[in-house]
C-alpha cells in the first residue's frame, strides 16, 4: 500500500506536551481512488487525549479534508466508530495512551460500504434493524384516553434494558466473522435489537420476530464466536441476546 | 470490485482467528474441524468399501493406510472428532441460551457476560481433551 | 424447509452421532487395535445385523450433518439466487451419494456377498 507522508509541522502553537505520536489515518474516495493509502500526521498528545481529538486535531491544524463522523464525542451517538490499530472501537472512547503505541493507525470499519476515508455507510444496518420491527407491538395503547402507563417491574426491566442501551455504532457487525462475507446476514446489531423487544414483557411482536429471523441468512448465521461482545462498547452483549432470541426457536425458552 | 466497495472483510477476515479472544478461536477450530472429520469420512467410506472386493483387496488397503503417514492423519482426526464432539456440545447448549450469562445492569467497564469463564473454561477443556485423546491415540497406534 | 427445522437436524444428527460413534470406536478396542482390523474380523463386525445396522445408521447420521455443515459454510461464504440454489440441492445430493455409496459397502459386505 503506498504511504504519502505528510510532514507539515502544526501551523498553531500548540499547547505543552512532552508527547506526541504518528497517526497514521486511511484515505479513500472510492470516486476517485483504486486503493486507499495513508497519510501520516504528527499530532501532540496529553494523557488524556483520545483518538477522536487526535484525528480532530488534524483536521483543524494540518489537513481539513480528512472525512470522519463525530457528535457526542462521549460514546452515545454511534458515530465514531473505526478500526483504531486493527480493532474495532469508538474514536471518542479510545484514549490513545492505553494504545501503548506511538504509532496510531486509523482505518474505516469492515464490513459497510466507505463514503470516504472513515466515514462508512449505516444504510445496510438501519434497514436490517428496521426489519426487526424495533417499538413494542399490541393491540391496546397506553396513549388511549381510558388506559394507564404500562408498569414494569425492575426485575421486567432487567430482562431487555441492557440490550436497549445499543448505540447502533455498527462495531458488532463489523467484527462478526460471518458479517465478513455474507451479505444478507441480518448482523448482531440487528439480532440483539429482535432479543430486546421479544424480552419486553409489554411486547406481543414475539411470533412476528420469530419469523423473521428464521431464514437462511437469519439468526442460525451466527455460530457464537462471539467477536461482537467482544468489541461492544456499551456492554449490550449482542451474543448473548441472540442466543437467549435463538433458545425460543430450538424449544429451550417458551 | 464489489467487495472493495463494500469494504467486506472476506474469506480472510472470517478465517483468522486472532484479535477477538478464545471465543473466535473456539469457532475457527470448530470450522476446520467439522471440514477435516468431513473430508475424513469421505475418505473412510472409501478406504472401507475395499473389503466388498475380498481379502486381497482389503490387506491392500491397510497396507496403505496402515503406515506412519496415516497414523499420523488417524492421530489428527482422533483431535478433531474430540473437540469438534466437546466443543460442538458447548456451542449447542450455548445456543440454546443455556450458560450464556443472565441479562443485567450494564456496568463500567462493560464486560460482556456471555464470554464467562464457564465458556472459557468449557473450551480449554475440549482442547485438552483432543490432546490427551491424542497422545493415547498415538500410544495406540505407534504402540504395537 | 425453514432454517429452524434444518438446524434441529443438524443438532439431533450430531447428538445421535456421539452416541453411535463412541460404539463404532469402542469397536476398534474390543481387541487389539490393528487385530480388530483384520479382515476375518472386519467382516465378522458386518455379519452382526445389530452392528450393521448401527453403521447404516451412523453413515446416515454423519452425511447429513457434514454435508449440512459445508451447505451452511457455503451459504455464508458467498450469495445469490443460483449459487444457493446450487449449495442446497447439491449438498442433498452429496449426502444422497455417500449414503449410497457406504450403503453398498455394509449391504455386500453384510450379505457375504464379497
Ligand atoms: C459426533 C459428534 C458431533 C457433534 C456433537 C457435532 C456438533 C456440531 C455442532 C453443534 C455444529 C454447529 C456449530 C455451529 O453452529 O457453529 C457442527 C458443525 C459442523 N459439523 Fe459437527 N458434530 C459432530 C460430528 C461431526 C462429524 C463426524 C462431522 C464430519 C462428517 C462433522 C461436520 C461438521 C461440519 C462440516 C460443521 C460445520 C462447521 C461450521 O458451521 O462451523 N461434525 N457440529
Ligand atoms: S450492539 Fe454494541 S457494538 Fe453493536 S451497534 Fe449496538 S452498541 Fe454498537
Ligand atoms: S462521537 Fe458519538 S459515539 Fe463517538
Amino acid at each position: 500500500m503506498a504511504v504519502e507522508t505528510i510532514s507539515k509541522t502544526p501551523e498553531v502553537s500548540l499547547p505543552i506536551s512532552s508527547d506526541s505520536i504518528t497517526l497514521r489515518i486511511s484515505r479513500f474516495n472510492p470516486k476517485n481512488d483504486l486503493s486507499p493509502i495513508f497519510a501520516e500526521f504528527k499530532v501532540p498528545i496529553q494523557k488524556w487525549t483520545t483518538v477522536l481529538e487526535a484525528i480532530l486535531f488534524v483536521k483543524q491544524n494540518l489537513d481539513h479534508s480528512v472525512a470522519v463522523r463525530y457528535s457526542c464525542r462521549q460514546a452515545s451517538c454511534g458515530s465514531c466508530g473505526m478500526r483504531i490499530n486493527g480493532k474495532p472501537a469508538l474514536a471518542c472512547y479510545t484514549k490513545i495512551s492505553e494504545l501503548n503505541s506511538n504509532i496510531v493507525t486509523v482505518e474505516p470499519m469492515h464490513n459497510f460500504p466507505i463514503i470516504r476515508d472513515l466515514a462508512v455507510d449505516f444504510k445496510q444496518m438501519f434497514a436490517n434493524h428496521k426489519k426487526m420491527k424495533p417499538y413494542i407491538i399490541r393491540e391496546d395503547s397506553e396513549i388511549a384516553s381510558d388506559t394507564k402507563e404500562f408498569l414494569q417491574t425492575p426485575e421486567e426491566v432487567e430482562k431487555y434494558l441492557q440490550f436497549s442501551y445499543c448505540i447502533k455504532c455498527g462495531l458488532c457487525n463489523s467484527a462478526c466473522p460471518t458479517m465478513a462475507t455474507d451479505e444478507s446476514f441480518i448482523g448482531p446489531q440487528g439480532l440483539a435489537q429482535a432479543y430486546r423487544y421479544v424480552a419486553d414483557n409489554r411486547d406481543d411482536g414475539k411470533k412476528e420476530r420469530l419469523k423473521i429471523i428464521d431464514q437462511s441468512h437469519g439468526i442460525w448465521r451466527c455460530h457464537f464466536a462471539g467477536s461482537c461482545s467482544h468489541v461492544c462498547p456499551k456492554g449490550v452483549d449482542p451474543a448473548m441476546a441472540i442466543q437467549l432470541l435463538r433458545g425460543y426457536l430450538l424449544g429451550f425458552r417458551k | 470490485m464489489t467487495e472493495r466497495m463494500s469494504n467486506r472483510e472476506g474469506l480472510k477476515g472470517m478465517a483468522n482467528p486472532t484479535r477477538y479472544g478464545l471465543e473466535r478461536v473456539a469457532y475457527w477450530l470448530q470450522r476446520l474441524s467439522g471440514l477435516g472429520l468431513l473430508a475424513y469420512l469421505i475418505g473412510h467410506i472409501y478406504e472401507t468399501s475395499s473389503i466388498v472386493n475380498g481379502k486381497v483387496a482389503w490387506d491392500k488397503m491397510l497396507e496403505l493406510t496402515q503406515t506412519t503417514q496415516g497414523h499420523l492423519i488417524l492421530t489428527l482426526v482422533i483431535g478433531m472428532c474430540v473437540y469438534h464432539t466437546a466443543n460442538g456440545i458447548r456451542v449447542m447448549l450455548g445456543q440454546g441460551g443455556i450458560g450464556v450469562g443472565k441479562p443485567g445492569q450494564p456496568e463500567y467497564p462493560y464486560k460482556a457476560a456471555s464470554l464467562n469463564y464457564k465458556q472459557r473454561l468449557c473450551i480449554w477443556v475440549s482442547i485438552a481433551l483432543a490432546a490427551l485423546a491424542m497422545m493415547y491415540g498415538m500410544a495406540v497406534l505407534f504402540g504395537d | 424447509m425453514r432454517e429452524s427445522i434444518i438446524m434441529k437436524i443438524h443438532y439431533g444428527t450430531a447428538l445421535g452421532a456421539v452416541a453411535l460413534v463412541t460404539i463404532h470406536i469402542l469397536f476398534r478396542m474390543t481387541q487389539n487395535f490393528s487385530e480388530s482390523l483384520q479382515y476375518q474380523n472386519v467382516i465378522a463386525n458386518y455379519h452382526l445385523l445389530p452392528y450393521a445396522l448401527m453403521l447404516e445408521v451412523v453413515l446416515i447420521l454423519l452425511s447429513v450433518h457434514g454435508f449440512n455443515g459445508l451447505r451452511v459454510i457455503l451459504l455464508e461464504l458467498k450469495q445469490g439466487i443460483v449459487y444457493e440454489k446450487l449449495i442446497n440441492y447439491g449438498s442433498i445430493g452429496a449426502m444422497a451419494a455417500l449414503i449410497a455409496y457406504g450403503s453398498r459397502t455394509i449391504l455386500m459386505a453384510g450379505m457375504g456377498m464379497s
